[in-house]
This record gives structure tokens, C-alpha cells and sequence, in this order.
């Protein structure tokens, strides 16, 4: 990626980063919130708060990875759910039909979906904006139709039933609820950091160039298909590590992980967060599960109310959570530095 | 896989008759939709990801206009304009609020309504299937066409397809609203300019755009079940169409529509597991070869 390395200069001085940090400041962040996480449910004894940060794991890691398209590349994936449904199912079946380790169904899971993602990212990353979303979406749309038809592999609408086996590996049992609890608060950390990594790289800053003007970017010498593509296969695998996450916490897969609604929720998610901060995505998740568990309790309309807490973020605020949050805090620091001056 | 059926299917008349008849009407209801969606991005410039639900509404409009009336036609003029009022209202108090935006506020904005109108159609008609059923004037046997079956109400769907397309082909080249239309599309500002309030051209064009899918959707009515959710993959196939034959073209649209009912009804033979597949394959293969589809002007 030479081409990428050579105009990083150029891209770095327009960054937006006020102080300069140290580079270990991700990891720390990334150590402290893992130690929160983990020591959580010794402080609340309720037993649905694992589960809950289990699912915000799969999701978020889903959601934040479809950030990197969205926010950072602005490549508007409306198929990025089949990436989640390709990890579930991909990790069940090895599990449930080739007899091998978790470490190593995880990394063949992995890369089913990334070489899956290169054939879909050849065919749809030339295509613009709209055609972009509809294509992903068709795309989606057929591997749940295979799944769906292929009764023998996948059980067809049923899913994958029958459970799925987990041997100890590395000392970590998997079928020991505290052990599922901590392995996912690590993938989900480690997921993220590296992402994290992804969007402050020199790459990640030519994706935020083709984002805003593809052509001067190409003008440059930047290979602006060359780098979708990439990312696309990056996001397609950080995706599906939050579909092997939910296929261990249910124990199984079902249709509804590759239907078009994980996609279209994705998408709402970084719309709720924000797609101008990294964690953004992240917030997002948790909001839209606790909106969910709460709708899904109090009515069977969730649909309704989904909607219609979707069409007031996109008609009446207009921006996600976070992006208020940033607003906010610039403002702050706006005004402090008028009164000093 | 089987394709010793397909072939042997092509080996006799009245099996080609058969499925060609049923690859048509498949096709006919996907151009109804398809047109509709293609005529709203031509014109607006938007992808109207509800259209689907569109569709479900005139099947569901049809249904109860069917069974208060008792009468074929008034059904069909139900789903048709009832669809169309509520593409109005939709267009005028939603979508014109997001004219200009980006790509991702238009289609969350429609996502919420697909959501919305599925769980409207589950509150108001109850989420179990529904079927309308024959109406008596189409409950006549069969005509047989070189052995092939074909039943008339199949006759008059693809007739009434057919001069929707004509209808809107010669109105679009040669009446004035017409080329008012192809204006708008062209440079909204000059038109608006010179006098026409395009906010109401818009409006139409999007009526129109839904009242096709709903006359769909209302003629799919005695020949499909209906289900809450029935317009998603409506809208996928139909979007799939305008791929095909180029976004913002009518008769893209026809010959899209058309190719994907035969590739649906033919596979469906040979490939019954890989129907769904085949569709896809076709649309990678044309997207491959042709990225702007059959007739499309230069927009992918």
C-alpha cells in the first residue's frame, strides 16, 4: 500500500486530532474498559446484565464495523448483516459438523466470510451511493435465501438447531457462563481496539479522503477501489466475529441473524450514536437494545414504535447521540477559551 | 438441481405454454412495480425503499374492496387509488423533507415506514395470511393454447400491464405533462422557474409511482396469499428489475421485469432449490457486463 503511505502527510495535517497522544492511549482505554466490564457482575448481581452486554458485544461489534463503511468510507452498506449471518452460521456448522477447536473454527469462520466478502466487494464497490445499498441488499437477501432453502445443511427456517459444542480450549469453557461472559467482553475489546486502529491508521485517513472527494483522491493516486474493497473485507470480518459471538450465546443460528432487518437495524444504530465518533456505533447498540427489550416487553408492535423512534432522529434531530455530545463539548471548550483570551 | 425437467419441459409445447403464461404474469406484476420505482428515482431522485409496502397495501385495499363491494373492478380501482392517496400523503408530508439529503437519511427515513406500514397492515388485517380468491367473472375453465394452460384472468393481468406500458411510454414522450415531467427530471430549478410548481409535479409522479405498485399489488390479490411484510421481497426483486434494465427507463423496466418472470418460472423447473439464485446470478452477470443495465442512461 505504497500509494496510501505516500500522501499520509498531506492527510494527517487536515486531522482533527487537538493534542497529540500517546500511542499506547488506545490500549489503556482498551485494558480499563475491558477491567470494567469484567468486574460488572460482581457488582450487580442481576442476572440479564451478562447476557445484555453479551448481545451489545455481537452488536456492537457489527455495528461498529459498519462504521467504517457508513461513517468513515461512506459507503452505505444496507447488506452488512449478511456478514453477521455468514459468522453465526459458519461458526455453528464447523462446530456442529467438522469436530475441530473453537480457536480454529473462529479463524476458518473468519475467513469463509472474508473471502465471501471479496467476491461480493469486487461486484458492488464500483457502484454508487444508492445502487451500492441495493445491491449489498440483494446480496443479502440471496444468502438468506440459500439458507433458508438449504434444508439439509442449515435446517432451513428452522436454523440451526441441536446446540453447539463447545471443548475447552486454552483453559476457557465456554458452556461455563462466566467464561462465554469474559470471552466476549475480550473479542468485543479487542474487536474494537483494533478497528480503532483501522480508522486512525494511515488508511484509515485515505478512507475519510475518499469519502469526501473520490475523485481528487484518485487524482492523487490512490487506488479508490483498491481501498473500498479492503475495507469492505475488514468490516465483512469484524461482522462476523459478532456472529460467532451471537451464535455462542444462543447456542445455535437462525434465519432472522442473515435477514435484511440486522442490516437495516445497523444502519439506524450508527444513525442513533453518530457515525462522527468511533464509539458512536457503540452507544447506539446499547440504546437500540434497551429500546428494543423495553418495546418487545410493552407491546407486540415493535415495528411501530422502532419506526417511528427511527423517523424522529432522522426528520427531527437529524444527528446521532454522540454527535450531540461532541457538539457540546466544543462549544464548551469554545467558550472557555474566549473567556481566557 | 434437475435439469432433466427443464429440458424436458422445452421438448413439449404445452409445457413451455404453461410456464411462459406464468413467467409473464410474474414478470407483468414486477414491471408495475418496477415502473413505479424507476419513474420516482427518474423524476425525484430518490429510491423509495417502502415501495414494497406499496404493493402490500393495494393487495390489501383490493382485498376489503372486494368483499364490501363484491365487485371485481371496484377492487381493483381501490388498490389502485388508495395506494396512490397514501403515496400522496407520504410523498408531501415525509419525503419532501428529504429531498437533497444524503442517500443515508432518505432510505432510514424510508426504512421506518416500511416498518410502520407492515405493523399497520398486522393491526388493521391481522398478521395470518390472507387470500382473496378467484373472483366468479374469471371462475371459467381454463383455455388451452397448443396444450399449454392459460387462465383468462392471466390474459387480462398481462393485458392491463401492458397498456399501463403504453399508456406511460407515449404519455411521457408525447403529452405535454409529459415532457413537463421529463423537464423535472432533467433541471427542476429551470422548470420551477419557468412558471410550473414542481412540488406538485413531484407529489404526482409519486402518486403514480405507488398507485402502480398498488394496482400490483391488487391484481397480484387473486392469485397470491397476502401476509403482512408480503412487499420486501417485491421490492428486492423489483430493484433487481430496474438494475437490469437501467434505472430511470420504462421499457428497462419491461424488459427487465419480463427476463426475471421467465428466469423465475423456467428455473423454477430446473433449479428449484437455486430459483432465488439464478435471479441474482443474472443481475451480477449484467452488472458485470453492463454496470448502467440494458437501457439505462449513464447513472450507476
Amino acid at each position: 500500500m505504497s500509494e496510501v503511505r505516500a500522501e499520509t502527510s498531506v492527510v494527517t495535517r487536515s486531522a482533527d486530532s487537538a493534542r497529540p497522544r500517546p500511542w499506547y492511549f488506545d490500549i489503556l482505554i482498551a485494558i480499563v474498559a475491558f477491567a470494567i466490564l469484567v468486574t460488572l457482575p460482581m457488582l450487580f448481581t442481576s442476572k440479564a446484565l451478562p447476557d445484555f452486554v453479551i448481545r451489545c458485544a455481537a452488536f456492537g461489534l457489527f455495528a461498529t464495523s459498519l462504521n467504517l463503511l457508513v461513517g468513515y468510507t461512506g459507503m452505505i452498506s444496507f447488506g452488512h448483516g449478511m456478514f453477521f449471518g455468514l459468522g453465526a452460521y459458519g461458526f455453528g456448522l464447523l462446530m456442529q459438523r467438522a469436530d475441530v477447536s473453537i480457536p480454529t473454527a473462529i479463524v476458518c469462520t473468519l475467513l469463509i466470510s472474508a473471502v465471501a466478502a471479496v467476491v461480493i466487494g469486487a461486484i458492488c464497490v464500483r457502484l454508487k451511493e444508492i445502487y451500492f445499498a441495493f445491491v449489498t441488499l440483494a446480496f443479502q437477501m440471496l444468502i438468506h435465501s440459500v439458507i433458508l432453502s438449504w434444508q439439509p445443511l442449515t435446517g432451513g427456517d428452522q436454523g440451526l438447531r441441536g446446540g453447539i459444542k463447545r471443548p475447552v480450549f486454552w483453559g476457557i469453557d465456554l458452556s461455563n457462563h462466566t467464561h462465554l461472559y469474559i470471552f466476549s467482553c475480550a473479542l468485543l475489546v479487542i474487536g474494537l481496539l483494533l478497528m480503532r486502529q483501522i480508522a486512525q491508521s494511515p488508511f484509515g485517513y485515505t478512507l475519510r479522503m475518499i469519502r469526501d472527494n473520490p475523485v481528487r483522491a484518485s487524482f492523487i493516486g490512490i487506488n479508490v477501489w483498491r481501498a473500498k474493497l479492503t475495507v469492505f473485507v475488514l468490516a465483512a470480518i469484524f461482522a462476523s466475529v459478532g456472529g460467532i459471538i451471537m451464535s455462542l450465546f444462543v447456542s445455535g443460528a437462525y434465519p432472522e441473524f442473515a435477514y435484511w432487518t440486522i442490516s437495516g437495524e445497523g444502519i439506524f444504530i450508527n444513525m442513533l450514536g453518530g457515525v462522527t465518533t468511533f464509539l458512536g456505533p457503540m452507544v447506539g447498540t446499547v440504546l437500540l437494545l434497551i429500546l428494543n427489550d423495553t418495546a418487545t416487553r410493552l407491546t407486540e408492535h415493535y415495528g411501530l414504535v422502532l419506526g417511528v423512534v427511527i423517523l424522529f432522529f432522522a426528520l427531527g434531530l437529524r444527528k446521532g447521540l454522540m454527535d450531540f455530545v461532541v457538539d457540546w463539548l466544543q462549544s464548551r471548550r469554545e467558550s472557555s477559551k474566549g473567556r481566557h483570551s | 438441481m434437475d435439469l432433466d425437467a427443464l429440458i424436458g419441459c422445452f421438448a413439449s409445447s404445452a409445457c413451455v405454454v404453461t410456464q411462459t403464461t406464468s413467467g409473464l404474469i410474474i414478470g407483468m406484476l414486477l414491471f408495475l412495480v418496477a415502473v413505479g420505482l424507476t419513474l420516482i428515482f427518474g423524476v425525484l431522485k430518490i429510491v423509495n425503499f417502502s415501495h414494497g409496502a406499496f404493493y402490500m397495501f393495494g393487495a390489501y385495499f383490493a382485498l376489503t374492496g372486494y368483499q364490501l363491494t363484491g365487485s371485481f373492478t371496484l377492487a381493483m380501482l381501490c388498490g389502485a387509488v388508495g395506494t396512490a392517496v397514501i403515496g400522496l400523503i407520504f410523498e408531501r408530508v415525509f419525503i419532501s423533507r428529504v429531498y437533497g439529503r444524503d442517500v443515508l437519511m432518505q432510505l432510514l427515513v424510508c426504512y421506518a415506514f416500511v416498518l410502520i406500514f407492515d405493523d399497520t397492515v398486522k393491526l388493521i388485517w391481522g398478521p395470518e395470511f390472507k387470500s382473496m380468491g378467484m373472483p366468479d367473472a374469471f371462475r371459467v375453465p381454463p383455455w388451452f393454447i397448443a396444450g399449454g394452460i392459460v387462465p383468462p384472468f392471466y390474459v387480462l393481468l398481462i393485458a392491463v400491464a401492458l397498456a399501463v406500458a403504453a399508456l406511460l411510454g407515449i404519455g411521457l414522450a408525447r403529452s405535454r405533462l409529459g415532457k413537463v415531467i421529463r423537464a423535472a427530471a432533467q433541471n427542476p430549478d429551470m422548470v420551477s422557474s419557468l412558471g410550473i410548481n414542481t412540488a406538485v409535479i413531484y407529489g404526482s409522479v409519486f402518486a403514480l409511482g405507488c398507485g402502480l405498485a398498488g394496482l400490483a399489488g391488487a391484481l397480484a390479490a387473486p392469485v397470491r396469499s397476502m401476509t403482512p411484510g408480503m412487499g420486501f421481497s417485491v421490492l428486492i426483486e423489483s430493484f433487481i428489475v430496474t438494475v437490469i434494465g437501467g434505472m430511470g427507463s420504462i421499457l428497462g423496466a419491461l424488459i427487465g421485469a419480463l427476463l426475471i418472470g421467465l428466469i423465475r418460472s423456467f428455473g423454477s423447473l430446473g433449479f428449484p432449490l437455486f430459483t432465488d439464485g439464478l435471479m441474482y446470478l443474472f443481475m451480477v452477470i449484467i452488472l458485470v457486463a453492463r454496470p448502467t443495465g440494458l437501457f439505462g442512461k449513464d447513472v450507476a
